[in-house]
């Protein structure tokens, strides 16, 4: 049994994070909830959304797997250098990531003023908002991949080893699947983080409906006139957000 | 025949150790916790490497530090039996079975039949299509011999085949163990801690302390060296 004090802290704590997320939904009829849904801004910024996080999970997941399992498995030089990197957009504010990415591949840039000579532009383009996602993303799933890489028993992949599998062969049949619960989990995290994306492409990709303003970025734009559009995007998130975390416990249930 | 001599550093002592097996004999390694005979094994099957040494079985070099030779493991043809089996587990008994045939791209025919008939010598059979997380001791153990087995190798490397095997089931599983290794007229190494494993299994037995070999010779001759401490305790069981 909790004590009173506990129970009184928990039911604050709970009513902190759970009042707000209900206000939302008290705000709104579900008639105008769902006659915003057919409004053009809400729908681009939907489906912006959608294809910029999936594309984005996709290129983390491509990078980050081999980067985790190397990361996981082999000692040398920089390793730990290579963990704090990867680890850094995490800590990063947002915003400095976006004018980091500006002053990189914008027209200006380190690498855009050359990108640029090929007539290739980033800046403020849904590539951008892309690149942004990627950078503020990544960490969630590549930590999570070299934790769950780190999780297998190594004994399986000698074991495979002595059996025949060359090194490419055991990560595929052996190692991965034996990670998978924590890849799925790390993926979907990652695809939370970058569906949630403001600071950083605000920044670097701007707010262009139907081009770069995704979710969050027309969240922001709509609530200035058309408050049931902000609130009928949030919903979206919010529900989203829910399936992501019953996503994640269901995946990582341990399964051997 | 295999040949073995490996050197490496390990946390308390340098490993040190020759050995030899003819075609069709069973050397046993016994030797307290933590005195490398794991490690010999795993040096020869190629998981680990020594910092120096030679390793030939029949006529290829496995391993050489002079000749700059170190063939991986998956090319070595060893078949090794891992303490706790190291069954995968989120493979069937029939795709831990299958799992070297398929690494050696077999078609998927060949699989099929050469894994069956396997199945069948090791009564696994009825085991087939089950989840290897379900199964006693008994059965992991001889799912682990099938799938070392199936390859053909050219030398087979059992660390504590029966511990975890239970107690009762033990004494049969021995004596189809012997057949087992008797029929694949191949070099065996065997690492265990019971005295009569290595009275049934063993035509030499080596004791290694501290990662040497300070004994290697008939099991009989070996077991009748009562003025060593280890011996004495092993034997008196």
């Amino acid at each position: 049994m909790l004590s009173l004090f506990t129970t009184v802290l928990l039911v604050i704590f709970l009513l902190f994070i759970t009042l707000p997320v209900v206000s939302l939904f008290l705000r709104i009829s579900p008639e105008a909830f769902f006659h915003s849904l057919t409004e053009p801004v809400v729908l681009d910024a939907l489906s912006l959304s959608f294809v910029t996080a999936t594309v984005s999970t996709v290129i983390v997941v491509l990078f980050g797997t081999p980067l985790a399992l190397v990361n996981a498995r082999r000692d040398y030089t920089g390793r730990e250098l290579v963990d704090t990197l990867t680890d850094l957009p995490i800590v990063l504010p947002p915003a400095v990531a976006g004018l980091a990415l500006l002053m990189a591949f914008g027209r200006r840039g380190v690498i855009g003023q050359y990108l640029d000579i090929f007539g290739i532009h980033i800046g403020f383009t849904t590539t951008a908002v892309i690149l942004a996602q990627v950078f503020v993303a990544s960490p969630f799933y590549i930590r999570q991949a070299r934790a769950s890489f780190e999780a297998v028993d190594r004994l399986y992949e000698d074991a495979a080893r002595t059996l025949g599998a060359s090194p490419g062969a055991v990560a595929l049949r052996i190692t991965i699947p034996l990670a998978w619960g924590g890849l799925v989990s790390g993926a979907i995290l990652s695809f939370a983080r970058a569906l949630g994306e403001f600071g950083a492409t605000i920044m670097f990709a701007g707010n262009f409906q139907g081009r770069t303003q995704t979710m969050p970025l027309a969240i922001y734009t709509t609530m200035q006139g058309d408050m049931n559009a902000a609130i009928s995007l949030s919903i979206i998130l919010v529900v989203i957000s829910f399936a992501v975390i019953s996503a994640v416990k269901v995946v990582t249930r341990r399964r051997y | 025949m295999l040949s073995v001599h490996v050197v490496r550093q390990l946390r308390d002592f340098v490993l040190d150790v020759a050995l030899s097996a003819r075609s069709g004999e069973t050397l046993v390694l016994i030797g307290e916790n933590g005195s490398g005979k794991s490690t010999v094994l795993n040096l020869i099957s190629g998981i680990l490497t020594p910092d120096r040494g030679e390793i030939t079985l029949e006529d290829r070099t496995l391993f050489s530090s002079e000749k700059k030779v170190a063939i991986p493991p998956e090319n070595r043809n060893i078949g090794h039996l891992f303490q706790s089996y190291a069954l995968f587990p989120h493979m069937t008994v029939f795709e831990n079975v299958a799992f070297g045939l398929r690494s050696r791209k077999v078609p998927k025919a060949e699989i099929a039949d050469a894994v069956a008939e396997q199945l069948a010598t090791m009564h696994l059979s009825d085991l087939a299509d089950v989840n290897v997380g379900r199964l006693s001791g008994g059965q992991r153990q001889r799912v682990g011999l099938a799938r070392a087995l199936i390859l053909d190798p050219a030398l087979l490397l059992l660390d504590e085949p029966l511990a975890a095997v239970d107690m009762r089931a033990q004494a049969p599983m021995r004596s189809e163990l012997h057949d087992q290794i008797r029929n694949a007229g191949i070099p065996c190494i065997v690492v265990t801690h019971n005295l009569r494993d290595a009275l049934e299994l063993g035509d030499r037995l080596c004791l290694i302390e501290e990662g040497k070999v300070v004994v290697d010779g008939a099991p009989e001759e070996v077991l009748g060296m009562r003025e060593n401490g280890f011996i004495e305790s092993f034997a008196g069981e």
